[in-house]
Order: C-alpha cells, then structure tokens, then sequence
C-alpha cells in the first residue's frame, strides 16, 4: 500500500530489529574450536585442553596453556588492531613485519648497556656515549621509525594513487633491506633493565589489551574511526562529504605503522635481542587475524573486538595443534585454509545479504 | 534581499568542444518547485553540476541567495545551503542513518581534531527531527544502510537536505530507480517540502510526476533553455514538443 499521508516519521530506535552484531559469530567459533579441541583432546590423548589434569596445581583451568595462547597473539596482536583500520578504510598493509624487523634493530642500538659481565658489550652498535640511555630515548626512536614509515605508505598511497598492496610491498622489501643493512646482518643484544622491563611476563598482554581498548573507543566514538567506515564503504561519497580522503589515508596509515613500531619494541624487549629476520610474516598474520575476525577486505566492516576474537581463534588453533602433537607443518597448512575459508565465508554472507 | 533564491545569467558550460551548456538564464523564486526537462544530453545534469560547484562553468553566474557565488566544491556549495540528491547515491552503505546524513559533518562532544568525539546522541535527535520534517518511514535508523531498499535509500538521501537548514533543493532524477510504490513516498517527500515553503529544482523523465509536483517547467534542449513554462499553460503533448524539438519556444525571458 503506497502511504498517501505525509509527515509522519519513521518508527525510530527498536532494539530487536537491530541486526546480530557479526562478533558474535566470530565468538560462537572460538568458543566451537575450543570446544572441538577438547573433545579431539579426551579422545586422542586423553588430556585435557581448556582444563587443568596436573595434580600438582590447584587451577579449574589449565592457566599455563591459557596465558601461552594470549601470550603468543599479544605482540602480532598490536600490529593487527593497525592492520585493521587500514583494511577497514578498503586499504592492505604488508609491510608491518618488515616494519617490525627495521624499529627492532634501529630501536635495540639504542638501548644497549655498555658494560656486559665486566666486559665491553660484544654487540655494541654506537659508541660509549650512546650506550645505557634513558628508556624513552629508544622509545622515541622506535616509534618515529614506524611513524616515517607508514607515513610514507600512507603519502604513496594518497597522492600517488598507486594501490595499497604495491606501496606497501614495496615499504615491505625496503624495510626489510633496512633492517639487514643496519647492522649489516648482526643481532644486537643487550639491552638496559628498564627496557627489558617493557616486555617481561605478561606485560605484552598488557600493553596490547590497553591498546585494543584504546582503538575499539577511538573506532567506535570518534570521527576518525566514522571515517574509516565511510571512507572504506562508499570512497567517493565520502569525499563527496567532504571527508579529507587523502589526509585520513595517511593519518590511518601512519597509525598502522606506530602499532608495528610497539609491537617491535615489545618484541625486542621480550627477546632481549634483536635481529633482522624479525617479524617476517607477522603482516599475514595480522591480516589474518582480522580477516577471521569478520573484518571485511572490501572495506567498510569489521571491529576492534572481531579482530582481538580472531586473534584469540588464531591462538587456540596454534595452541591446539602443539597439544594435540600433530607436527609444525600442519599448523601453517590449516592456517592457510582457515585464512582463505574466513574470506570466502565473508563473500558468501554478503551475496546472500546483497539477494535477501 | 533578492526576488529570486537562485538566479543564474548566461550560464555556459563547454568541454573542449562540445558545447554541453549554453547562456542559461534561470531564476527560481522562494518556495517555488521548478522541474527542468529534456533529453539525455539535453544539459539538464551539465546545469546542476554548475549550480552544485561539481563543476566549475566556463563562463556566467550564479546568484544564490543574493550572493554571487563561484563554487570551487561541492562543499562549498552545500555549505551556502544548497542540498543536492545525486542521481548516483551518495551513502556508505555499511554506515547506519545518523552516520550517513551526518557524513563529513558531525556532530561532536569534543573537539580532539582528528578524534573528536562524536555527539551520537544529538545526531540521533536531529536525524530523527529530519525524518519527521520529511515523513520518512525507515524501519530503524540505527541499522545500516546496506539492508535497506532502493526507496529508503533515497528516502535517507533526501532526509539529509532536511536535516540541514537548506535554502534549496536540488534532486537528479531521484525516483529512477525505484519502484511505483517507493516513487510514492518520495513524492510525498516533494509534497512535505512545497508544504514547508523549500524551493526544489527537480529533474525528472516522468511527465506525470513532474505535472504533478511541480509549479513550472523548464526544457532544455541541446544545451540551450529553450521553453519556460507555466504549469496551467501546458501540457504534456506541449513540453513533448519542446523536448524533441518539434516546437521551439521563445527564449526564456527571466522569470514567469
């Protein structure tokens, strides 16, 4: 019936037609992998996954494999709450990991100690002078190497209209190259006690939930975070809008690169070294956290919670498989799948929306 | 204050060669709802792209408001009140309807530049008073726009002239897409903003939608103004005339 009178209004704020987040379904399939590894767990091995079955310890849960897995996601973690703007605004970033390995050795030199057991520090990258600084100076250090670098991703991507995958291809074989050249192959060890201290026990943990918090408010509340989501839905209707599209690209790219430069520092101080390999592949990593997080590639969906859910799948499953003893090479295999099943699954959900 | 919101002198718009626009003399009195008419290629789009600083013309002016205005953007053009509904639909899809008729103008709590806190809330009340204003039926604003049909879509387009104070109106064939039932609204639309005094410029292939809608008809034919005409003075066997050229009119003389 075409409604003939006018003025009315729409019915406005009815919460139970509001649509299921989509997080939750990424939380019914951590909690379905769980589950599925304690049951192969009781019936392959007999042991126990979620659960604790040493009689020595008074635990409900099994806490020590509980912290391993966020332990192990918390540092890839910090670059993937990044990696998650830039996918959201449509874009990609593969140079986080090369990003990583660069802020790494650049911020180490930085934070050496000049006297290793009497001895001069074998690693030793500057001079005396240079060495036993304040922990803020290597701070600042690493974080304006990520800053440079993803600002550069972000002004390629902006103003030269080149795609996001090959600017940030390029920043990650340059970084990379960086990171090899700098101390012309050789880790660099031997930090000060206070930088150690930013990485020690479950302090990654730590730094990536503050983060995570940090981003889901400044995502979910702030203009940036409504121009990521507009930027990435409908690009020309938001420069229609008069969004800045290019300086929001560079900002959003920038951010990411500051994430990975943290998530380097953490890395290097919770390893007490570093070297130039490092942080290889944490860019698929962390795209593949988010993916399976529900953050869509085609831009304009996605969340910081989906992403710290995918995250934690991604952990379990690695955790899983080191509990069920199945061999190393099969974790990466079964990532592989579980990556390119999260994608197809997305396209999936948005043709059936796109015909109801 | 003029007789006229909008007025514009020998508007000219050339690409290259092709002479897509030539010496438009248009003026629109407050509150009047104007249809402008003519085949594809016509001028009809070229002269609103002029008017919505899409485009810059090439020679000519617009005086909006009193002012003569060179708009160097849409933006700017919206910012002296003129709310355009793009024949392509300007939404992002995974933004619900507070977002989208707020798009790169929020409201917001505090002003952190770039990490401004937004105002949802007030943006919430206001989408919700232009929703009203226009008598757009949408069934809950806080979903996204993705799941909605081609009718509520453009019915969010619209609300977004309304939730501004807009001196004028200009939609781009905004029912071609859309269903009988879905015209329907948006027409009511049309209605709801005569009713509120708000000038429109429509462009529209629909004889019986414009006749129905409007005060006056303009044709334009290859890139020339070419029949000014008042409502009660024609009909559509006349402005089908003008439209393919079988009739050529006096030249537009000002206003009716």
């Amino acid at each position: 019936m075409a409604n003939t009178s006018h003025g009315i209004g729409g019915l406005t704020f009815d919460p139970k037609k509001r649509t299921r987040p989509p997080e939750l379904n990424v939380l019914a399939a951590l909690v379905l992998i769980i589950v599925a590894f304690e049951v192969l767990g009781q019936l392959v091995i007999g042991d126990s996954f979620l659960f604790n079955t040493r009689d020595n310890v008074d635990t409900l849960f099994n806490e020590q494999r509980l912290q391993i897995i966020i332990l192990q996601v918390a540092i890839v973690g910090i670059i993937a709450l990044g990696v998650t703007q830039v996918i959201i605004t449509g874009g990609i970033d593969l140079s986080s990991g090369s990003i990583v390995g660069v802020t790494a050795m650049v911020t180490m030199s930085f934070a050496q100690v000049a006297v290793v057991n009497g001895n001069p520090n074998p690693k030793a990258i500057f001079g005396a002078e240079w060495m036993d600084l304040p922990v803020i100076v290597p701070l600042l250090v690493g974080l304006a190497c990520g800053l440079f670098a993803g600002m550069v991703n972000g002004l390629l991507i902006a103003y030269t209209k080149i795609p996001p995958f090959i600017a940030t291809l390029g920043m990650m074989v340059a970084a990379r190259g960086a990171a090899k050249w700098w101390s012309k192959g050789n880790p660099i060890s031997f930090p000060t006690d206070s930088y150690a201290a930013i990485g020690k026990g479950m302090m990654p943990v730590a730094i990536f939930v503050v983060l995570a918090v940090l981003f889901h408010l400044i995502m979910t509340q702030t203009k940036y975070g409504k121009h990521c989501y507009a930027i990435g839905s409908n690009e020309a209707a938001a420069r229609m809008s008069g969004i800045n599209v290019a300086g929001h690209k560079v900002l959003v790219y920038t951010i990411a690169g500051a994430l990975a430069a943290l998530a380097a520092i953490v890395l290097s101080s919770k390893n007490l070294t570093a070297q130039a390999g490092m942080g290889v592949m944490y860019e698929l990593d962390a795209i593949a956290m988010a993916v399976i997080g529900g953050v869509s590639l085609q831009g304009g969906r996605g969340s910081i919670i989906g992403t710290c859910l995918g995250a934690l799948i991604f952990g379990v499953i690695i955790s899983g498989f080191t509990f069920l003893k199945l061999d190393a090479y099969y974790q990466e295999m079964v990532k592989g799948v579980i990556i390119v099943g999260a994608v197809v699954l997305d396209q999936w959900r948005q043709t059936k929306k796109g015909r109801g | 204050m003029s007789e006229f919101i909008l007025e514009t002198r020998g508007l000219t718009k050339h690409y290259g060669g092709v002479h897509a626009l030539t010496g438009a003399n248009f003026a629109l009195a407050p509150g009047e709802h104007v249809a402008i008419m003519g085949d594809n290629g016509a001028g009809k789009s070229t002269f609103v792209r002029q008017l919505t600083g899409v485009e810059k013309p090439t020679s000519g002016q617009i005086i909006f408001d009193g002012v003569e205005h060179t708009f160097q953007s849409p933006i700017e053009a919206r910012e002296a009140g003129i709310e355009t509904v793009f024949q392509t639909l300007a939404l992002a899809d995974d933004l619900d309807v507070p977002s989208n008729l707020f798009l790169g103008r929020e409201k917001i709590r505090f002003n952190l530049g770039p990490f401004s806190i937004l105002d949802k809330k007030a943006m919430r009340e206001a989408t919700l008073a232009a929703l009203v204003k226009t008598g757009v039926k949408i069934p809950n604003l806080m979903n996204t726009i993705r799941n909605m049909s081609g009718g509520q879509r453009q019915c969010v387009a619209i609300a977004r002239t309304a939730a501004f104070k807009s001196k004028l109106v200009i939609m781009d064939e905004p029912t071609a897409a859309l269903g009988v039932q879905e015209t329907a609204q948006v027409e009511n639309i049309i209605r709801t903003l005569k009713g509120a005094g708000e000038p429109l410029i429509l462009i529209s292939h629909n004889m019986r939608q414009v006749f129905d809608l409007v005060d006056r008809i303009v044709v334009f034919r290859r890139g020339r103004m070419v029949a000014n005409l008042r409502k009660e003075e024609t009909d559509g066997q006349d402005v089908v005339a003008y439209i393919t050229g079988a009739k050529t009119g006096i030249e537009y003389e000002g206003a009716a």
